[in-house]
Parts: C-alpha cells; sequence; structure tokens
C-alpha cells in the first residue's frame, strides 16, 4: 500500500507527498489523531498528489499520515440498499450515533447480519458474464437479482450454486471458474467505482415507451419516456421540489433514487418523514419501501456533494442491470457544478465561463448519458429515467450549467417565475418547455397505442391553443378590452381554460396531485371540445364571467373523484352551462 | 489572549498583505488560531512549514518581527446560561462592561447535524403580521430572510416579530451594524424587559469588517448550546448578512482566489448554507429558527448574494411601500414561505389555503387593472372591485403594523371577499363557501 504524508492545507484541498506509486482518483485515508479522514486524489505533480477531502481539515496539520487504498470511490452493492437513507459516500445514515455528523465516522451502507432467502435462477454449468443473474432474494417487494459482479469481465462457468434458502450477503451463494479453471467464491455483495458507468448490457436502444408520472402538463403536453432524460431548471420559488417530489411519488417505476445534492436538509427531512407513510399505488405498500435517498444537504463537506450523484447513478445501474424500471432525481444538478468549480479554483485551474471548470459542459453530458433503457444479455430491458434539477444563477437560463445541460437532456421542464408568481403550479412554462421524445417515431407509436389515433393531434392543438390564447392576450394589452374584437377575448379565455383545467394541478390535493393517464385524457377532449366550440356574447365582459363559472366547475371535478356522482353532476352543469351561450 | 507560559514564540514574518501575514512555523493545525502582535489571526494555508495567517482586524502597522503565537485552537466561545442579556463582540468578548462569562469552552463552527436525526418542522410561529403569518406563514426551524432595500424598515420588523414569537431564547447576530442601529437593538430589548432572553454577539461599522465572518458561528454556538443542551427554542437573528458576504469576498480576494459571478467567492453558496443549514427543529424538542436580513442593491435579487441565499433558505420576506395606503407591507407576490404547506390548514383554520389563495390572486387581478388604467384603458366593473379589494386588503392585513390573531384575519378576508365578489370569482372549494361565505 503505498503511503504519504500531508505536506499542504488550503481548506478541503491538502496536498500529500506521495511515496509510492498512485492513480488519479485513488481513495485515501489521512490519519488526524484518532480519526481517519477519507479523500480522493484530484491531482498528481510529481511526487505531490492533491486529494479533496471529504470532511473538514479543521487542526490537521502537516506531516500527518496519509494511507492509499488502492481503488477508487466505489458503492458497496447488494440487497439491502432499499430504504436506506446514505449519505454522498454511501454511509448509512442511521447508523451514525449522535445528532451531530462527526467527521472520520463511516458506516456499512448494508446490513450483515440480515438473511436473505436466496432462489437460484441459473444453472450449474451454465456460461455466465458480468451482470448474469445467478439468483434472486426479494428485497422489501423488489425482486432483487444477484448476478455475477460487474467488475469480472471474462467469461465463467457456474460450478456450484447454494440450494434455495437463507443467506447472509456475505456468505457464498455460487462458486464459478474462468478459463484457467481457478475457482472464484461469489457473494451477494459487490463493489464498483462510481465513476465508471456500469456496462453489463447489450445494447441501449433509444427511449420508446412513455413514462406516467401523473403530471399533466409532462404527461400530456411535454411527456417523459422510459429511460429518458429531462431537466427542470427554473429559479428560486418557483416549485422545483414540489414538482421533483410530486414525480418521484407518482411515477410509474419499480425502484426510485433520490439524490438530494447539495439542498436543504428540511427537504430530505421531508422525504423521510413522508415516505414511509405514503401508500405506493402500484404495490399497495409503502413508498419508502422501493425509495433510496442520498442525503448530501449543503451543510455537508462539498467534495462529498460532488460524489453523491455518482454514488446515486452508480446504484440506479446497479438495479438497471436487474431487469428494473428505475427513476433517478437529482436535486440539484447546480450545486453539483458548483462543487466542482469550488475544486477547480482550490486546484487554481483557469477558469472557464462564470468561474465554472472549462469541462463543465462535458462532464454533465457525460453523467446523462448513463441514463437510458438497455437491452440484457437474457432478453429482459432494464431503465434508468433520469430527471435533474438546475437552480440558474439570478433565474438567467443563459448561464454555463442550464446550457449545458439543455445539451444532454432531451425533455425541458423550465419554471417560470411570472407563473409562480401567480401561482400557477406547477409553473412549467408551457410555450418554452419541450420533449424531444415527442419527436421519436416510436414514442408517437407508443402514445398513440395507449391514447389513441388523435392523441398527438389533440396535443398539438392544445398548444397551438396556448399559443393563440398568448397573442390574443398581448393584442389586448396593447389595444385595450374595448379595442379588440370579442373573439380575442374568447380565444384568451379559451387557453385559459386549458391553463387552469390542465396545466395547472394541486400537488397538495389528495386527487387532483396524481392524474392517471386516461383521466388525463378524458379531461383533455373534454376541454378541447369547449375550445372547438363557438359561443355567442355580446360583449366581452360576459366573455370573462362565462369562462371563470366555467372554470370553476371544471375545477371542482379537478378536484372529485373520477367518475364519481359529483364528477357526473358537474359534468352535467357544465353541459348546461354550455347550452347557454353555444351556437 | 495572553500566551501561556513556554509557548513557542515566532519573530519573522516572511510575507504581509492588507489581510495576511506568512511565516515559517511547525506543528501548527489548520483553522487555528494565533495572536500577531496581540491581534487575532487564523490560520488559512499551509504549505510545508510555511503558516500564511488572516488577521482580522487587518495588518495596518504590523512589522516583519512582530510577535506571533499560536493557540493550538480554533475560534471558540464559552457557553452557559451566563451569556443571557449580555452583549459580544466578534470574537465572544464582552462588550456591555460586564465581566467575563464563564461555562464549557466550544470550537464555534460544529459539524452539520445528520438529517435523520432532524424533525420536520410544524410548530407554527406566530406574529400578529397578516403578510406573514396569514400569506407565509414561518415554522420553527425554518430558515428566512428579508430582502429588503437598505432604506426599508427591515430591522424594526425583524425585533418585532422576534419579541413577538414565543421562543426561549433569541440571540442576535449584528454584522455591520450601524452604531444607531445596535443602540436600536439594545433600547428595544431593554424597554422590553426580555433582556433575560436574549444574546447579542455584534460587530458594529466601526469594527475591522473581516471581523464579521466570525459573528454567525458565534451566534449559532450559542444557539446550539440552547437548543441541545437545553432543549429550548432558540430564534437567531442575522442582520445583514450581505455586509457578511462583503467580507468573504474580501478575504477571498485578498488570498487571490478566482472570483466567480459579481465579484464573489465561488464557495458563496456552501458559505451560506453551512450557516443557514444550522436551522433545525429536534425530537427533543430544542429549535432553531433563523430570520435574516440580506440587502439588496436597488432590489436586484439577481444578485450573487441574495440568488444563493434564496437557494438555500426557506423563503423570502419582501418588503415594499404601498402608496395606495401610505404603509410599508409584506409584498405577497415574491414573499413565500416554503414551509407554510406544513402548518397552514393543519395547525390554522382548514379554509387557510384556499383563502389564501383566491386572496392573493385577486390582489394580482388588481395589479392587472392598475396597469390597465395606467394605460389609459376603461376599467370593467370586475377591475374596479379589484381596486377596492386590494386596497382594503392592503390596509386591514397586508401593512406591518396589523397586529391580530390568525382567525381573525381569515375573518377579515372573508369579509372583504364577501364584500367584493360573487363566490365563482373567488373560485374557493364549494365545503369551506358553504361555511364561511359572508356575501350574497
Amino acid at each position: 500500500m503505498t503511503t504519504g504524508t500531508v505536506a499542504g492545507i488550503v481548506s478541503n484541498l491538502v496536498t500529500v507527498k506521495v511515496e509510492g506509486p498512485v492513480a488519479q482518483n485513488e481513495i485515501c485515508f489521512i490519519i488526524h489523531n484518532n480519526e481517519r479522514l477519507m479523500a480522493e486524489v484530484i491531482k498528481v505533480t510529481g511526487e505531490n498528489a492533491f486529494v479533496q477531502v471529504f470532511e473538514s481539515t479543521r487542526g490537521l496539520r502537516v506531516g500527518a499520515k496519509v494511507e492509499f487504498q488502492g481503488h477508487m470511490l466505489e458503492v458497496t452493492l447488494g440487497p439491502g440498499i432499499l430504504s436506506r437513507n446514505y449519505d454522498g459516500l454511501q454511509n448509512d445514515l442511521d447508523k451514525m450515533d449522535g445528532i451531530f455528523l462527526e467527521r472520520g465516522n463511516y458506516t456499512d451502507p448494508l446490513n450483515r447480519e440480515a438473511k436473505w432467502h436466496f432462489k437460484p435462477l441459473a444453472k450449474v454449468g451454465e456460461a455466465v458474464t458480468a451482470g448474469s443473474w445467478l439468483g434472486e432474494v426479494i428485497e422489501n417487494i423488489i425482486p432483487h437479482k444477484i448476478m455475477l459482479p460487474f467488475k469480472m469481465e471474462k467469461r465463467y462457468i457456474i460450478k456450484s450454486l447454494a440450494p434455495e434458502g437463507d443467506y447472509t450477503v456475505d456468505e457464498t451463494v455460487a462458486v464459478v471458474v474462468d478459463d484457467e479453471n481457478k475457482e472464484i467464491p461469489i457473494t451477494m455483495v459487490q463493489k464498483w467505482p462510481v465513476k465508471m458507468a456500469v456496462g453489463a448490457y447489450i445494447d441501449k436502444p433509444r427511449p420508446f415507451r412513455l413514462l406516467e408520472t401523473g403530471v399533466r402538463c409532462i404527461d400530456t403536453l411535454n411527456p417523459i419516456t422510459e429511460g429518458g432524460t429531462g431537466f427542470i431548471p427554473g429559479p428560486f420559488g418557483t416549485g422545483k421540489t414540489v414538482l421533483q417530489h410530486a414525480i418521484s411519488k407518482q411515477a410509474e417505476a419499480d425502484v426510485v433514487i433520490i439524490a438530494a445534492c447539495g439542498e436543504r436538509a428540511n427537504e430530505v427531512v421531508e422525504i423521510f418523514t413522508e415516505f414511509p407513510e405514503l401508500d405506493d399505488p402500484r404495490t399497495g405498500r409503502k413508498l419508502i419501501e422501493r425509495t433510496t435517498i442520498i442525503a448530501n444537504t449543503s451543510n455537508m463537506p462539498v467534495a462529498a456533494r460532488e460524489a453523491s450523484v455518482y454514488t446515486a447513478m452508480t446504484l440506479g445501474e446497479y438495479y438497471r442491470a436487474m431487469g428494473l424500471k428505475v427513476l433517478l432525481m437529482a436535486d440539484s444538478t447546480s450545486r453539483w457544478a458548483q462543487a466542482l468549480r469550488e475544486m477547480s479554483n482550490r486546484l487554481e485551474e483557469l477558469p472557464g465561463p462564470d468561474a465554472f471548470p472549462m469541462d463543465l459542459s462535458a462532464v454533465i453530458s457525460n453523467f446523462y448519458s448513463r441514463a437510458g433503457i438497455v437491452n440484457l444479455a437474457n432478453g429482459s430491458t432494464g431503465s434508468i429515467t433520469f430527471i435533474g434539477t438546475v437552480s440558474p444563477a439570478g433565474g438567467n437560463l443563459k448561464e454555463p450549467v442550464t446550457e449545458g445541460t439543455r445539451k444532454a437532456a432531451r425533455c425541458f421542464y423550465g419554471l417560470s417565475q411570472d407563473r409562480a408568481d401567480s401561482k400557477r403550479y406547477p409553473a412549467i412554462d408551457p410555450i418554452d418547455s419541450y420533449s424531444k421524445y415527442l419527436e421519436y417515431a416510436e414514442v408517437q407509436e407508443n402514445l398513440k397505442e395507449k391514447l389513441g389515433e388523435s392523441w398527438l393531434e389533440s396535443v398539438t392543438k392544445a398548444k397551438d391553443r396556448l399559443l393563440r390564447g398568448k397573442e390574443a392576450m398581448e393584442q389586448i394589452n396593447i389595444l385595450g378590452d374595448d379595442g379588440v374584437p370579442i373573439e380575442f377575448h374568447e380565444r384568451y379565455w379559451k387557453s385559459e381554460l386549458i391553463d387552469f383545467i390542465i396545466l395547472q394541478q394541486d400537488a397538495f390535493d389528495n386527487i387532483d396531485a396524481s392524474t392517471p393517464l386516461d383521466r388525463q385524457q378524458y379531461m383533455l377532449d373534454s376541454v378541447l371540445k369547449v375550445t372547438d366550440s363557438s359561443f355567442n356574447f355580446v360583449n366581452f365582459e360576459e366573455v370573462g364571467r362565462f369562462f371563470k363559472e366555467l372554470i370553476n366547475y371544471y375545477k371542482q371535478m379537478n378536484y372529485s373523484e373520477y367518475k364519481s356522482e359529483k364528477f357526473v353532476s358537474l359534468e352535467a352543469e357544465i353541459r348546461k352551462h354550455l347550452a347557454e351561450r353555444m351556437n | 489572549m495572553n500566551s501561556l507560559a513556554f509557548q513557542k514564540i515566532y519573530t519573522k514574518l516572511s510575507n504581509i498583505t492588507k489581510a495576511t501575514v506568512t511565516l515559517k512555523a511547525s506543528g501548527v493545525g489548520y483553522d487555528e488560531l494565533a495572536t500577531v502582535d496581540g491581534r487575532l489571526a487564523q490560520v488559512v494555508k499551509i504549505v510545508r512549514d510555511e503558516i500564511t495567517l488572516q488577521i482580522f482586524s487587518g495588518t495596518e502597522g504590523i512589522p516583519t518581527n512582530a510577535e506571533v503565537v499560536f493557540l493550538a485552537h480554533p475560534p471558540q466561545l464559552k457557553v452557559s446560561d451566563e451569556l443571557c442579556g449580555r452583549f459580544f463582540n466578534a470574537y465572544g468578548d464582552p462588550i456591555d462592561g460586564g465581566p467575563e462569562v464563564e461555562g464549557e469552552i466550544r470550537d464555534i463552527g460544529s459539524p452539520s447535524v445528520n438529517p435523520v436525526r432532524r424533525k420536520q418542522p410544524s410548530e407554527l410561529i406566530a406574529t400578529g403580521i397578516a403578510g406573514i403569518d396569514l400569506n407565509n406563514t414561518l415554522v420553527s426551524g425554518q430558515k428566512i430572510p428579508f430582502f429588503a432595500d437598505p432604506d426599508q424598515p427591515y430591522n424594526q420588523v425583524m425585533a418585532n416579530v422576534a419579541l413577538r414569537a414565543k421562543a426561549d431564547k433569541i440571540i442576535l447576530g449584528g454584522m455591520g451594524l450601524t452604531n444607531d442601529d445596535y443602540l436600536y437593538f439594545k433600547h428595544l430589548f431593554e424597554n422590553a424587559g426580555e433582556l433575560e432572553r436574549i444574546v447579542s454577539f455584534v460587530n458594529t461599522t466601526e469594527n475591522p469588517p473581516v471581523e464579521r465572518i466570525l459573528v454567525p458561528d458565534m451566534a449559532l454556538t450559542a444557539a446550539e448550546y440552547f437548543a441541545v443542551d437545553k432543549n429550548e427554542s432558540v430564534l437567531v437573528l442575522l442582520t445583514d448578512m450581505s455586509l457578511f458576504a462583503d467580507a468573504l469576498s474580501i478575504v477571498s480576494n485578498r488570498m487571490d482566489q478566482i472570483p466567480s459571478k459579481d465579484s464573489m467567492p465561488g464557495s458563496l453558496y456552501s458559505d451560506l448554507a453551512r450557516i443557514y443549514e444550522k436551522a433545525v427543529q429536534f425530537p427533543s424538542g430544542g429549535s432553531i429558527t433563523i430570520i435574516a436580513v440580506t440587502t439588496l442593491s436597488g432590489g436586484d435579487i439577481t444578485h450573487a448574494i441574495p440568488d444563493n441565499t434564496g437557494y438555500i433558505t426557506e423563503g423570502q420576506l419582501f418588503l415594499r411601500r404601498d402608496s395606495e395606503i401610505g404603509k410599508v407591507i409584506v409584498d405577497p407576490f415574491r414573499s413565500l414561505s416554503r414551509l407554510k404547506q406544513l402548518v397552514i390548514g393543519k395547525k390554522t383554520r382548514a379554509d387557510h389555503p384556499q383563502v389564501m389563495n383566491a386572496s392573493i390572486r385577486l390582489y394580482a387581478d388588481a395589479a392587472n387593472a392598475r396597469t390597465k388604467l395606467e394605460n389609459g384603458f376603461d376599467l370593467t366593473n370586475y377591475d374596479e372591485r379589484t381596486l377596492d379589494f386590494a386596497k382594503e386588503y392592503s390596509d386591514k392585513l397586508l401593512a406591518i403594523d396589523v397586529n391580530v390573531d390568525t382567525d381573525t384575519m381569515l375573518n377579515i378576508c372573508w369579509d372583504l371577499l364577501g364584500k367584493y365578489f360573487s363566490k365563482a370569482e373567488t373560485g374557493i372549494r364549494q365545503e369551506f363557501v358553504d361555511q364561511y361565505w359572508k356575501g350574497k
């Protein structure tokens, strides 16, 4: 093992004089009194290694001993990851003693004593490669595959398999032999370096299946796909986190991984508090059972914040290799970018735009590219759908993180300050936002299959109406209520109807918070029927009054159980109301 | 800060800048304190045996043969109940003429709370100000700043909030306070007869700016003592965090760091988060709530300081002078309390969320009507009603001189809604309309 001694300290950047070979991104421990401070090599110059310490360096002295570990930052993969709360380095936060996060306190991400009921899936004599499913345990409700470790790059033959029964994660459940007939025992645990993408799949097709989120202005207007990528930029106070929480609660995923990256601790506590209480509509169990939280809040050490998104992604890749649908949420990728900036700054690298490192855009693209739907060797598919939030400085979407992300992510859900100010939540701008997936022929096929031939046409029409409504409003503002034909008011109010009933959604209402796809389709059809009709108004004031009442009926409908008595009776009221004015 | 016996004294500085000195020394820990000719300094950089010290009060008059003594500990505060009723400077030394405080020595800038050991905030903080309690309800364990222009009465409003909130302790962290404002707080606290539950750490404009960097950590170390050791609810007031951030940029500039947006250090977000994230609710009942002030230049919230703050804090409060009624109001559009969802309609009456949203939406319609009026267009009957509503709403609820309980605020809302609007125009859910509607 290579060792070294501390030669210099500036905040969490420590210079280590190394005796022996050292690798870029290698992990080391700095021995300070009785504490072991974890750090990562980020630059080597001659005999000096520059390491970023994942902890506070207070009190650290020149001459302190450093032990290099011979591997990069790794996560531990095995059953028992779900419903855990980890920090950015995958320490189990619940296992830490005391109220405060004392430095040098590292805890095991897995439970080594728990027994898992193992069922073999493969057969003795079978040839296997990295990621091959050897057996299965049930983790909460998820069929958790025990795989040939991703690090094993060759072809192996299964020599023996443990019979069905209860085992701890460290017990041998299989023995494989390589081409030199060397026996290798396999347990339920493996390790993988977080900065490397897990490869264990055949290929990555273009995403083609819709991923339902229950959020109308995503599913209806700009849908995201299974294995797709999206990002949500928005100034503070526009509802990024509420939207992210809504998606993670409702989306049709097998496993949800939430990376709270440099965000508020109270928001993480909200997840800790709510998820164990929330029922999972898909399984009838609790949401937390299929959720893992990576909490690296803004006050935790900045280097660990950088690691946290990679830790989350690697856990996602692990579950994807089991043929599961993973939803990965990162809030916020801007904080991750800022962590990169802080380190780049301390390394005295030449800065790029806004003092961010020059390769920021490449780093972001590379990270987003780890998401996607994959075909596994055994014919199943698995996916990681990744949605990141971006917190643009000053709400300016021209800043480097937003620009860099725009190049990488396929869906753009821009949150608008104006919409948030007028409490039109979720504040996703219907006109600026887009989903590139709508242009994919295979996605269009999938949508038609699910929602009928005319669906895409309806969506385009709704967007069209919104745009024309906005234009009409601008004309009214310039020329005055009286200065435009009544038709302009009608056009504007029709777009308001779509806005209030389809776009706006009350995330805090039990019923309105999540809208299943069939209900979304029903409501859009109903609303579009109104916007396609022509009405008879004498003056513009009547238009506003009429539509406000109409919107009110529709809103009550959104708050009612689908097809309930109340829902149906409101529909009747609406028909009556429309009949009064319809031509 | 006298040197102890047998302590090594260094007397050879190799480098002096406006804020830092460099010398050769051994066995020095990072972040450790030292004295340079009696002035307090802190280790900010170590390269082999070369130690760079940042001198809080500046290097004016420091000679190359200045006496340097390392104190072998980071900045500390002695904590005990004796802190109550006292005024201290940024180093935690008394400035009120009273005796030294005895107590347990604690390093300031403690590690962060394990997020799984926190409790979700759920206790409402009543202030009597409707612009806050009705529209932007505060919750204990929250962190929220006033975004204010320098000419607005933010310190007064904050002091009022502090005294009305039922906190066990109030800790004032004053950074770059003018002497007048310092005396204002002092007299206000004394006259309220509340001195016994107040601790103050004050850096005034007369003190060196870099000292300010210590103030939030001092205040929060004291706060943690009361919240963790005594399970008390503690309210921390930090004013003005913009001056704190300015001090950070001075230091980073003098250490030749590459500035990011608005000449602020690249680590500004982390630096501010480290402070604000000390706000916490513990399961044991202790809590730290932070109310801060971030002064804006020309109302610009895209500047790096308010911008980074907004991403960290749980909302922000804006004050604005309403010329229609000639009073300062809490701006309902730009103000936001992110944690209000945890208490409104739960700890307050069930109609609270709907009434609040409906009123603000109608208030927004009034703003549109005003634009129309200014552009010379005719107003509709609805426009006129919104304008009348807005004026009364502003006067009876938004003005900062309001002091009533939340039920009364809701009743006033229902009165106004019924007076000016039809049920459909409010869009409030039927069950609440049935229960509370007061109009036709």
